[in-house]
């Protein structure tokens, strides 16, 4: 009950339309990335998903974020089953890659922001290597692109308050790891792949 | 509200042109057409669906009185603004002034309607809000675009904000002799004028026009469309002046001022949307785009329609 009114209400409020234009909202294994500019990314793409595709989609956060206290960690654990990695000191023990390889199992998708953090200018920053390794270990899951506009107009970065501004989230074409790509190329284009959708 | 035969007889009227135009929609869907005159006929069903929806809100609110007329209007009013900023390029120094804009200015300007102050309710978008959100933005510290960011801000309020309350305004402010306890049909006449008037444009813009008002505007606003349309707006309106306080020739000379400032506000709300290259505000209303596409001529109507009526007919 409470993740779909969770869901409801944060459509209600980024007023986010899902557009798929590169392919069609369906339940198989897919690892959706997306650019990252506020705090409600993760939750507004997860909540513009049909019903049937987000209860197998978890998305991916930070863990020192959604544990500061315990509002985010219920929501992390309980409304948006989300995977939360470690990002600032990783070790083999805290491996984020194999976090997310465990969450996937044979049946979840992922939302990933491989940014890393949240940017502030208009263009995505660098993609981080993580998209990489999930896509060599797991080459049959589609990485799908998908541009998040106008978020950060409803919250912006170090803002508490957000602002109803009509947001959209766009859905493109899967992209896959080609066979001798190597990877800064592999992450240069997937990351292209999310700036080329703003042109359209 | 006041059930009395008069408003039946509009409510009835209403229902009847709208599965009227229902069911012509129907039976031209089921006809064989051209591609164009396809897409022109499932638009045209898609708007009828669109204004029984419309319909069922507002005769919801209506029913509800006072309370449900203020609240529709309100909300109306925000996603209106919400439409108009989202295309408005914003600066994120205005954040909070947006979100005050959004969640005080809004909310208030409609609880002023509701404990009927008139005073405040006339001048606390023009005046305080005018004097106040700057000084917000201008604390924010961002200096780029400052003025052309505060008069894109405090416009959009006047007109999704401070023009529209002036439509429930009519149920909540004016005092008119001998009218007591009818206002919400004066509101409802209003509304159905309105809208009348733009699809009554449209039917004649579509059939007839050949000679655009301002092409480089809105090539779809013909002379021929707002000639007809005005013309039979105001047949209309004049022949339901029994439902109003007005007798014939001042109810139609209402509804001139009416049909025309609606026109007029078309034609600028158009003019905003092709400088940011876009067709329509949103896609909260099937077949119509967004809220602020369907009342863009409501807005200019209302404030004149509202001080026309408490200048000559209120005490």
């Amino acid at each position: 009950m409470t993740p779909q009114l969770t869901a409801s209400f944060l459509r209600l409020l980024s007023g986010a339309r899902a557009t798929w234009i590169g392919c069609e909202p369906e339940s198989r294994q897919r690892v959706y990335f997306a650019n990252h500019t506020s705090n409600l990314d993760g939750p507004v793409l997860w909540a513009s998903l049909p019903l049937a595709v987000r209860q197998l989609t978890r998305p991916v956060g930070a863990r020192d974020y959604w544990t500061a206290n315990r509002l985010r960690r219920f929501f992390a654990e309980q409304v948006f089953n989300a995977v939360l990695i470690e990002r600032k000191a990783p070790t083999a023990r805290d491996n984020p890659i194999e976090d997310m390889l465990t969450a996937i199992g044979d049946m979840h998708s992922l939302i990933l922001f491989p940014e890393g953090t949240r940017g502030s200018g208009p263009d995505p920053q660098p993609f981080k290597s993580g998209l990489y390794h999930l896509a060599k270990k797991r080459p049959e899951i589609e990485l799908v692109p998908v541009l998040l506009d106008n978020m950060n107009r409803v919250l912006p970065k170090g803002e508490l308050l957000p602002v109803p501004i009509i947001s959209s989230v766009t859905f493109g074409s899967p992209i896959r790891l080609e066979s001798s790509e190597r990877r800064d190329d592999f992450l240069t284009r997937a990351r292209e792949a999310v700036i080329s959708m703003r042109q359209q | 509200m006041n059930l009395d035969a008069e408003l039946m007889w509009l409510v009835g009227g209403v229902l009847s042109l709208l599965m009227l135009s229902s069911l012509i929609g129907w039976g031209l869907s089921r006809r064989k057409l051209s591609d164009s005159g396809r897409k022109t006929v499932d638009n045209l069903n898609a708007r009828m669906r669109g204004w029984w929806m419309m319909t069922a809100v507002f005769g919801v609110a209506m029913a509800t009185g006072g309370a449900g007329s203020v609240l529709l209007f309100c909300l109306t009013s925000f996603l209106a603004l919400r439409e108009f900023i989202t295309l408005t390029p914003t600066h994120l120094g205005d954040h909070r002034t947006l979100f005050w804009a959004f969640f005080f200015v809004t909310p208030f300007q409609y609880y002023l309607l509701w404990v009927q102050w008139y005073g405040l309710f006339a001048v606390f978008i023009p005046v305080y809000v005018f004097l106040l959100l700057p000084m917000r933005s201008a604390a924010a510290g961002q200096t780029e675009h400052f003025l052309e960011r505060t008069a894109k801000i405090q416009w959009g309020l006047m007109i999704c904000v401070f023009c529209t309350s002036h439509a429930p305004a009519i149920l909540m402010l004016l005092d008119i002799p001998g009218y007591a306890g009818q206002n919400g049909k004066l509101l409802f006449f209003f509304v159905m004028i309105c809208e009348l008037s733009d699809v009554l444009q449209y039917c004649f813009g579509k059939t007839l026009g050949k000679h655009p008002v301002a092409p480089t505007v809105s090539p779809g606003k013909t002379w021929e469309g707002l000639i007809g349309g005005v013309l039979a707006t105001v047949a209309i309106g004049s022949a339901l002046w029994w439902a109003t306080p007005f007798n014939p020739w001042q109810a139609a000379g209402l509804c001139v001022a009416i049909t025309l400032s609606g026109f007029g506000g078309g034609l600028v709300m158009s003019a905003i949307k092709r400088d940011r290259g876009v067709k329509d505000w949103g896609q909260a209303i099937e077949g119509h785009g967004g809220v602020l596409d369907r009342i863009d001529s409501l807005c200019f109507a209302a404030p004149m329609f509202f001080h026309l009526t408490r200048y000559y007919f209120t005490v």
